[in-house]
């Protein structure tokens, strides 16, 4: 501020600012006294303050009595006359005027002018004012800015580059971050032997520190999960080393799902996070519940760990809190109920996440302030498209266990309920269907339990067929030859080996063809009457 | 369908061993078969009667052991007899040939009938 010749000087009251760092002054020599701009600020209980509030317009110094640790210091520096600047009924500053140069007293003409100054200069000050607090405030939203960009910028690396790809499935992701930066993340881990890794997390609290808890804990679990196989035993030990460094009251919580691509069996353990659905492509939402705490809170935590075997369409969901606790413009939440009854009305596969999307949109309308991540991930097991001309009555897989071959024969027989095959036919198939099953099971998959035998029902408009699929595919297919029931019955031949004799016999076709990994056993039944 | 294990009922009547099946005949059903073979054919010289009415699921395995059976019976030089097949397992029995050495009948009278008079 500059001074007159006058010896005014002019000294803006400064407001304390909100946060405690106390704005800089100009520095500068120090001047005489007359051109100083005094460097303090008056404390807000100061009765000098109080008094101006009442009486505006200048006063000498000398004639207040007031016990104003303020007054005392103004006399101090040599302070003749005060001129409170008011705006809107609050004191934004102080014209003080020391001694004139003169060495004269000031007139009252003096004080008129300093009064009328005084009125004028006092709405310029305050929008000077209001100016500073709106730059210091600019300053520290880019501070925070700064960090929050910093801390996305983390997250953002963590997260996988690209879906991975494996044939006969679809994996789908969608990562929606809020304004504030939230803590979600996923990532997949390629496994040995075909087997898939998906992890869907979330850090609690914001900003940078959380953005280091996620990198921790996503190398924590990919180091754990090459090293580990069961998905308890990831969690445990991820846990169990993320606790004695995580910061206090911030945790994470994790699912973790291992797919094996090849049996379409999934293996997960959760701790503490929303627990998946599974959408199935015969009908129904399950949900897939595997207790466990959160990771960071207590060292020595077990999880519990699951498994379920996904059909062909079947879709798995991962989500997090995003979605479901997204508010509405009434401040209800949308709820799991409701994103359990959003996924029941659609079919699955990666469309789910466009029309969940859509369907969050619509909940929260279109000024939603998205407190938290949405992240969203679908795996779908894809039912392979049939030939032209042929649809897909029905997909499912048998584990390969001694007598399924009757529940395959049940579910085909379901399947086929509506084409117009005589009983004749129907018993036919039946006994072809449990033969070819049963060599699938025994010879194909060697009664594993967890290599699943796999049928398809397909139908054209002529023609129905239902294709057995095993995992034998590496040994040779036998070549079949007519039994021969009087070698048998002399003893020179074994009883057994009627199973490919029958089916030949039962049906319109059998093809075997093998693509090195799977055997597949054909068996084509025409149709007579009407096209379907 | 659900599974049913076998139940074989032993019966005698004059010169025809039966032998009433009931349930689902497979290759766990070995031990079943044989013994109610062995106890109808104890201390005789007849013709085994194998009534197919209550059964209502034959596969491969379960006709590896009727052949098996069956080797056992020529052996003993014991004629073999079926009735009670439905239609469809009747048909196999055309298609493995067994019914070229088993003869088959609509039901146990006719069996009996035939049997006594061929004895």
């Amino acid at each position: 501020m500059t001074s007159t010749t006058s010896g005014w000087n002019f000294w803006p009251l400064r407001r304390k600012p909100k946060t405690d760092a106390a704005p800089t002054t100009p520095a500068s020599a120090p001047p005489p006294v007359h051109d100083i701009l005094l460097g303090w600020d008056i404390a807000p209980r100061d009765p000098l303050l109080a008094y101006f509030q009442h009486h505006s317009g200048a006063v000498e110094v000398n004639r207040l009595n007031l016990d104003s640790p303020a007054l005392r210091r103004l006399k101090e520096e040599g302070i003749l006359i005060v001129a409170p600047l008011i705006n809107q009924g609050e004191v934004v500053g102080l014209i003080n005027l020391g001694e004139r140069r003169s060495e004269q007293e000031y007139s009252s003409d003096d004080r008129r002018l300093l009064d009328d100054l005084a009125v004028q200069a006092a709405p310029a000050v305050r929008v000077a004012q209001l100016v500073r607090q709106q730059q210091l405030a600019a300053v520290e939203r880019e501070r925070i800015e700064t960090e929050l960009r910093v801390a996305r910028t983390i997250q953002q690396t963590l997260l996988p580059k690209e879906l991975p790809a494996r044939a006969g499935w679809e994996i789908a992701a969608h990562w929606q971050p809020a304004r504030e930066v939230s803590g979600d993340f996923y990532d997949f881990i390629h496994l040995g032997d075909g087997r898939l890794g998906v992890i869907i997390a979330d850090v609690t609290d914001k900003g940078v520190p959380a953005a280091l808890v996620m990198a921790t804990t996503r190398a924590l679990l990919r180091a754990a999960a090459e090293r580990l196989v069961a998905p308890g035993d990831v969690l445990a030990r991820a846990n169990d080393v993320l606790c004695p460094d995580i910061p206090p009251k911030m945790f994470v919580t994790c699912l973790y799902a291992v797919i094996d691509t090849a049996t379409s069996l999934v293996c997960y353990a959760n701790a503490g996070h929303d627990m998946p659905y599974l959408r199935r492509a015969a009908g129904g939402v399950e949900e897939l519940r595997a207790r466990g705490m959160p990771l960071g809170l207590l060292p020595g935590m077990s999880y519990e760990e699951k498994e379920v075997v996904l059909q062909p369409g079947d879709t798995l969901l991962l989500y997090s809190d995003g979605l479901v606790e997204a508010h509405n413009p009434e401040r209800e939440m949308l709820g799991f109920q409701q994103v359990r009854g959003l996924i029941e009305q659609h079919s699955g596969g990666a469309a789910l996440i466009p029309h969940l999307l859509a369907q969050l949109a619509a909940f929260t309308g279109p000024n939603w302030e998205q407190e938290d991540d949405v992240t969203l991930l679908t795996v779908q097991r894809q039912t392979p498209p049939p030939a032209p001309g042929w649809r897909i009555l029905g997909e499912f897989d048998l584990p390969s266990a001694p007598g399924n071959e009757r529940l395959a024969i049940a579910r085909v027989v379901d399947l086929i309920a509506a084409l117009p095959l005589t009983p004749r036919q129907i018993d036919r198939l039946k006994t072809a269907v449990g033969e070819a099953t049963m060599n699938a099971i025994e010879h194909g998959n060697q009664f594993q339990p967890d290599i699943p035998a796999h049928i398809a029902v397909l139908a054209a408009a002529d023609a129905l067929r239902v294709r057995i699929i095993d995992h034998g595919g590496v040994d040779a297919i036998p070549t079949p030859n007519a039994p021969d029931l009087e070698a048998k019955l002399a003893g020179l031949d074994s009883p057994r080996g009627w199973g490919l004799f029958l089916i030949q016999n039962m049906v319109d076709e059998m093809t075997v063809t093998t693509d090195g990994e799977h055997h597949t056993v054909e068996l084509t039944v025409k149709l007579e009457g009407a096209a379907t | 369908m659900i599974s049913q294990p076998l139940r074989a009922e032993t019966r005698h009547t004059p010169g025809v061993a039966i032998i009433a099946l009931h349930g689902d005949i497979d290759g766990s059903e070995e031990a079943t078969l044989q013994q109610a073979y062995a106890a109808a054919t104890q201390d005789n010289a007849d013709p085994v009667l194998l009534n197919f009415g209550g059964v209502g699921y034959i596969n491969s395995t379960g006709i590896a052991l009727i052949v098996g059976l069956l080797a056992r019976a020529r052996k003993e030089k014991r004629p073999l007899l079926a009735c009670g097949l439905s239609e469809h397992y009747r048909e196999i029995f055309e298609i493995t040939r067994l019914s070229d050495f088993m003869q088959t009948f609509p039901d146990e009278h006719a069996a009996v009938k035939a049997s006594t008079h061929a004895g």
